[in-house]
């Protein structure tokens, strides 16, 4: 029972990846086709320009780092049960955040101080904008996808209301450069990575990542999280409080998505910039449901489509960069509507061959 | 006098959109599937109808255009949630970036721009007080925006179609049991609801003479908050449409003035639809079966 046991959780957990290559590769190549490309050409490219170079791969890591963030929050969510598509919203409240402490904070502060307290502020302003839906649902039982949506435009307004009338540098729309709270960029110890954005934030999230495995599955926290997700009711008959869970799981998954955006602010820019977030917030959710709401299964799939979002970029001499816009949308859709029917199938032939 | 008018044209030319997208939407959700859609829908039809009208010179190819693609894209919903049963939250957020992809993509293709198409055969004149109100009368499909809402309406509450349509989204099992071809009538409703957001989208590009990227800006996510601000009935969700429109309006007017800042303008749908969801007007509660995969 056990064999079987192993291999049925390493075919669940290799077909989504599975799925979205083969179905993104089809209509790659037929998109490439209708430019007049050679696919093979393009492929080839798209994976010389990722991570065949060190400026390539840096770019790689540095986009990773986001999606890993926003990832994280995603599927942290979903094992509550709870569906969080603000993370665009909250991934900009923590950069804005982040930005501002580095804004207020005296010229010179030591890194070890100015550094803890920018991410603070991230983890603070995301998990803020994240407690809205959670408490929501669980005092007035708003559905949580229609508050996070409604709540992404509120606080990307309010946000640009703040940084159009109080905050920005002229004739730019971003707010003035960081007086202390940066991180290193990667090129700074490995010298190849030069002009990569890629920063020491990706090891922070790969913290994050751990650190979400481990409250997941090895804390009691994590057990209720997981409980109220696979069955609320059954979980508040265990002694589970469901609603407080659903709070906390929502203010967490907040955090963990204005953490991604200390990539940018503390990591890149040195400054909070309108529409940095750029969709990485709706991204989370085809990262989360790829890597199938499991931490490590979300830092490959960061990997993933972070490798497609760079390989646009790398191929548009060839085929136009929007070509993988199209791929992230076929990707969430083919992983969505395609793993439960190939899952069915296997079953269906597991079961005939078993008779 | 006149600048009431101008007021009344400028909050109709604004809520069209709202208001094709605000009926379609009604139905699909009535029927029991989520309309995170309509920003992918509208944006599908804006694209066709540009598509249509630059190749043939005709505005009324565009529109047919438009209702394919916004039908086209209403089926690809349609295929991934009922047919296999895909969360229709994440299919949603699917559709919405193969739009805007897909968009850039054959924008990039056909007209050889990032930005926008060339100006196109359209309905709209551009102006403002009474020439503005005159092209308003001339363009058919403000006419067929104003009658959108009340049609759905009548449709969903005088018609065996609409009967249908409600009992699938409220207890789909006990529909199915009276032998109502409850994934056909959803096909049907999601169909619908890609056909009329898909006239959103073509007003719009029609209006402006052009299609340019992302051109519905959130319009699609509007109306679902006019959906959920009229509690899934469709007058009431038509009336939070020229709601917003108005508020729009009222600040476009007001710019002049040091008054409210347009940010804030801009929150008022997504506010108020987070106050209604919360219970805390009248109690709101969507059809039963809403989101559901199986049926």
């Amino acid at each position: 029972m056990t064999t079987i046991g192993a291999r049925q959780r390493v075919e669940e957990a290799l077909l989504p990846p599975l799925v979205a290559l083969l179905v993104a590769l089809v209509v790659g190549d037929i998109l490439i086709l209708l430019v007049g490309q050679s696919p093979g050409a393009v492929y080839r490219l798209m994976l010389s320009g990722t991570w065949g170079n060190w400026y390539g791969f840096g770019q790689v890591l540095y986009k990773a780092t986001t999606l890993l963030c926003t990832g994280l929050a995603v599927a942290l969510a979903l094992r509550a049960g709870l569906f969080n598509i603000g993370g665009e919203g909250q991934l900009a409240a923590g950069g804005f955040a982040a930005a501002v402490m580095g804004l207020v904070l005296p010229a010179g502060t030591p890194g070890i101080v100015a550094i803890p307290l920018c991410i603070g502020a991230a983890l603070a302003a995301g998990g803020l904008v994240g407690a809205v839906p959670g408490v929501m649902k669980a005092r007035f039982g708003a559905h949580e996808v229609i508050v996070t949506i409604m709540l992404n435009f509120i606080v990307l307004a309010l946000l640009n209301w703040i940084v159009a009338s109080h905050l920005h540098v002229p004739e730019t729309l971003h707010t003035p450069a960081m007086r202390a709270g940066t991180l290193s960029r990667l090129m700074d110890w490995i010298s190849p990575f030069h002009g990569s954005a890629a920063n020491t934030s990706l090891l922070i999230a790969i913290a994050a990542a751990v650190v979400v495995g481990w409250m997941l599955f090895r804390t009691r926290a994590g057990y209720e999280l997981r409980a109220a997700g696979l069955q609320p009711d059954a979980a508040e008959y265990g002694g589970v409080r469901v609603g407080r869970v659903w709070i906390k799981a929502f203010v967490i998954s907040g955090a963990l998505a204005g953490l991604g955006g200390i990539n940018y602010t503390l990591g890149y820019k040195h400054y909070y910039e309108e529409g940095f977030s750029g969709g990485a917030g709706f991204l989370g959710i085809a990262v989360a449901l790829v890597g199938r709401n499991h931490p490590l299964g979300v830092v490959i799939a960061a990997f993933l489509f972070a490798t497609l979002s760079q390989g646009g970029l790398a191929i548009h001499a060839l085929v136009p960069k929007q070509m993988v816009e199209v791929l992230q949308g076929v990707v969430i859709l083919a992983v969505a509507a395609a793993v439960p029917e190939v899952r069915r199938l296997v079953q269906g032939v597991r079961a005939g061959a078993a008779r | 006098m006149s600048e009431i008018i101008a007021f009344v044209a400028q909050t109709i030319r604004i809520a069209i959109p709202y208001l094709f997208a605000a009926s379609g939407g009604v139905i699909a959700e009535r029927a029991g599937v989520v309309s995170l859609t309509l920003e992918g829908f509208m944006l599908t039809g804006a694209f066709a109808a540009t598509l249509g009208s630059y190749y043939s010179g005709s505005p009324w190819i565009g529109v047919l255009c438009g209702i394919g693609g916004g039908l086209l894209f209403g089926l690809i919903h349609a295929v991934a949630s009922i047919r296999y049963r895909a969360d229709q939250i994440v299919t949603g957020i699917a559709i919405n970036l193969l739009a805007v992809g897909l968009t850039r993509f054959f924008l990039l293709m056909a007209f050889d721009s990032s930005s926008n198409s060339p100006r196109v055969a359209g309905f709209g004149v551009t102006g403002d007080g009474g020439a503005l109100t005159g092209a308003l009368l001339r363009n058919p499909l403000v006419w067929l925006g104003l009658l959108g809402i009340p049609v759905v309406a009548w449709l969903v509450h005088y018609t065996p179609f609409g009967l249908r349509v409600r009992a699938v989204g409220e207890h789909p099992a006990a529909a199915e049991t009276l032998g109502v071809p409850v994934r056909r009538v959803r096909y049907f409703a999601v169909a619908l609801s890609g056909i009329l957001a898909g006239l959103g989208g073509v007003y719009l590009a029609l209006d402006q003479h052009q299609f340019t990227d992302s051109m519905t800006a959130g319009r699609g996510f509007i109306a679902l908050a006019a959906i959920i601000f009229g509690r899934w009935e469709p007058v009431r969700a038509g009336i939070a449409c020229l709601l917003f429109a108005a508020a729009e309006t009222l600040q476009i007017q007001l710019q002049g003035m040091q008054g409210i800042p347009s940010q804030f303008v801009q929150m008022i749908p997504y506010v108020l639809t987070i106050v209604a969801v919360g219970g805390f007007v009248a109690r709101s509660t969507p059809p039963a079966a809403l989101g559901k995969v199986d049926a």
